[in-house]
């Protein structure tokens, strides 16, 4: 992997234990949320990663983050092990790294005005008072595009795309390297969901921003990213450029899932093919053995339960784990 | 083709502690035997209370449903009782909504709430009923339906539950379904499965469907005929092809544009619309849209423009016309 990778996440691996008992508890499973995944972002890239629901890409997002302390693995950021930090170096790291939540209605505290949502870290990191830090909170307001004299207002007074754009205020406050975007459009009505894509790509324009993309929109990943990564029960099945993913794709799990995104155009619609998967995603407390998508793919063969495919690159730059390709 | 629903100058306004809200304004339309109808609009636009109206499901008060015309199969659905549209809910007319675990009982069988509607409306005995509602869970795919008949509505995947509630809705051979969104909580793959599963249920059943959505991209590929609806108001009905092709309200062209497409190459920066979909506490003397719209002038301003025959069978309700650049009169 390049040495320009601003963020490189090695063979991640998060398991959520499963508790019985209430005074003596013990454990008696676990849940294969990430199961050894690696991929890196270069500076200024989008990373797209997409996925089903329950295949582990929001947790991928807070485990790069140390959100979630990773089971296994290592997460290098700008040249830093995040993994083997103590508590307080890793506070200092987490100004250079932020993340936008789904949900707006959730995410901001209502009982804060605008103004102490987004000046927060700016008080606790670069120990701003007073005038200054309003004048900064001010400033972050009118660069996503809100009025600067709503500083003093409450969460619950603003709209759901309003919202959104007061949480990327409060991600961009410490000016990061890196920004986990965690499905940041999906709870807004669609002519809204332009607004925000367009001053995600203005911001990043402006300031050089790294953002992993997490979604399960594949039309809008593939509008937004530079490179896509396809996950499935834990591990990614795929990985490429967006134009190579979305034209050639290699992976079975990846055409169907393209397939099976409507097309707002009713010509085309009325010609296309389409892979319908049979069943549902198996439980990540206990994944089919070797391939995790063999009790789906059209394409299963004997080995497929045998041996897990290994993530190897099957053309250049581009990597896919499938016995088949 | 014989009209199976037709809907005439439908208003629905709900009491609130700030004033009226007036959700449905004055809609108009219809539905073909066998026809698929697609209904759009973003969050709060009135698609839903629309459909819920025509249901008779509005809770009266704090709703108000008025209407100059509601004929369901020739029959005035106005003029009727409330047991007399009870009877046909459920038998003729059947709805499935966006969220199936809040829409079915959590305390009764998935055997028993599918099998209520054939119990009540076509009087059959328990056990025949429970033989038709596992032949309707074969039908939409569940595996051994039989034994699924006992299992709770949590013991069932969103998927799954999403296929059951469209067996209850489709138990007594309904000749109109009403759907709310109902894959708008689903993964795509598994929204695939069940588009695939209406499309073929709509061909063996002969039925018609009102699919009501945001999704623009559903729409293209299921219905023949497209409402799209914006504060209240129809602002634009066409064909399915032409709606796409030759987008006549500003509204309808820029959330075409808003939208990426997995089809195209390269990079193109999206039409965003600036603004915010109006709430209503008074019936409009302008146009709806007027402060979001891009090609507003004086018209928009002082009169709500009405839906106007614009093409075949194409309607909007605009005052320009987008194609000449010139007011339409």
């Amino acid at each position: 992997m390049s040495d320009d990778a601003l963020l490189r996440v090695e063979n991640l691996v998060k398991h959520f234990p499963i508790m019985r008992g209430i005074v003596f508890q013990r454990q008696v499973g676990k849940v294969h949320a990430v199961d050894g995944i690696s991929f890196s972002i270069k500076r200024g890239e989008t990373l797209g990663l997409v996925g089903e629901s329950g295949c582990g890409k929001s947790t991928t997002g807070r485990a790069v983050l140390q959100l979630h302390k990773p089971t296994a693995g290592k997460v290098f950021l700008d040249g830093v092990e995040l993994t083997a930090l103590k508590s307080e170096e890793l506070r200092r790291m987490r100004r250079k790294m932020q993340i936008i939540f789904q949900d707006p209605y959730a995410s901001l505290n209502p009982r804060m005005t605008v103004g102490e949502i987004i000046g927060e870290a700016l008080f606790i990191h670069e120990n701003l008072r007073g005038k200054q830090l309003q004048e900064r909170v001010q400033d972050l307001l009118r660069l996503v595009g809100l009025n600067p004299v709503f500083t003093s207002r409450y969460p619950h007074e603003f709209s759901g795309g309003q919202r959104q754009r007061i949480g990327i205020a409060r991600a961009l406050a410490l000016q990061p390297l890196l920004v986990v975007c965690d499905e940041p459009i999906s709870a807004l009505d669609v002519s809204i969901q332009a607004q925000v894509i367009n001053l995600l790509e203005d911001l990043q324009q402006e300031l050089n921003l790294t953002y992993l993309f997490i979604a399960h929109d594949l039309s809008m990943v593939k509008h937004f990213s530079n490179r896509v990564a396809v996950m499935y029960l834990g591990k990614i099945v795929e990985l490429a450029q967006r134009d190579e993913l979305y034209q050639s794709s290699l992976h079975p799990y990846t055409q169907a899932l393209l397939s099976a995104v409507p097309i707002p155009d009713p010509v085309l619609e009325e010609k296309r093919q389409r892979i319908i998967l049979k069943g549902e995603v198996p439980s990540p407390i206990n994944p089919p053995s070797g391939c995790r998508f063999r009790t789906r793919c059209p394409l299963v063969q004997e080995i497929c339960a045998e041996k897990e495919p290994e993530f190897r690159e099957a053309a250049p730059q581009h990597w896919v784990a499938c016995h088949m390709v | 083709m014989t009209d199976i629903l037709s809907v005439s100058n439908l208003e629905t306004s709900f009491k609130t502690q700030d004033g009226r809200v007036y959700a449905v304004n004055g809609v108009s339309f219809s539905l073909k035997e066998g026809e698929t109808l697609g209904v759009v609009g973003e969050s709060g636009c009135g698609k839903s209370v629309t459909m819920l109206s025509v249901m008779g499901l509005i809770a009266v008060p704090p709703g108000k449903v008025s209407a100059d015309q509601l004929t369901f199969l020739g029959k005035d659905l106005l003029s009727m009782t409330k047991e007399e549209i009870r009877a046909l809910r459920g038998s003729q007319m059947s709805m499935i909504f966006q969220d199936p675990m809040t829409s079915f009982n959590p305390v009764l069988t998935i055997g028993k709430q599918i099998t209520e509607p054939l119990v009540i409306h076509r009087g059959l005995s328990q056990r025949d009923a429970n033989r038709r509602a596992a032949e309707m869970l074969a039908l939409v795919g569940i595996p051994n339906p039989q034994d699924r008949l006992s299992d709770y509505p949590h013991q069932f995947s969103g998927g799954m539950r999403q296929r059951a509630m469209i067996a209850m809705a489709l138990v007594c051979d309904p000749k109109m379904l009403i759907a709310d969104e109902p894959t708008t909580a689903l993964d795509v793959t598994i929204q695939a499965q069940l588009l695939d599963l209406i499309r073929r249920l709509r061909g063996e059943m002969g039925m018609s469907i009102i699919w009501i959505t945001h999704d623009l991209g559903i729409i293209a590929g299921l219905a023949q005929r497209v409402i799209v609806m914006y504060g209240g108001y129809i602002i634009e009905e066409a064909p399915v092809k032409d709606l796409y092709a030759n987008p006549c309200h500003p509204y309808t062209l820029g959330l075409l544009n808003s939208l990426p497409r997995m089809n195209e190459m390269g990079r193109r920066r999206l039409e965003s619309i600036e603004g915010l979909p109006p709430v209503l506490f008074e019936k409009p003397a302008y146009c709806p849209f007027k402060d979001r719209c891009r090609f507003v002038f004086d018209h928009c301003r002082t009169e709500n423009p009405p839906l106007k025959l614009v093409g075949d069978r194409h309607f909007a309700a605009c005052w320009l016309d987008l194609k000449t650049g010139r007011e339409r009169l």
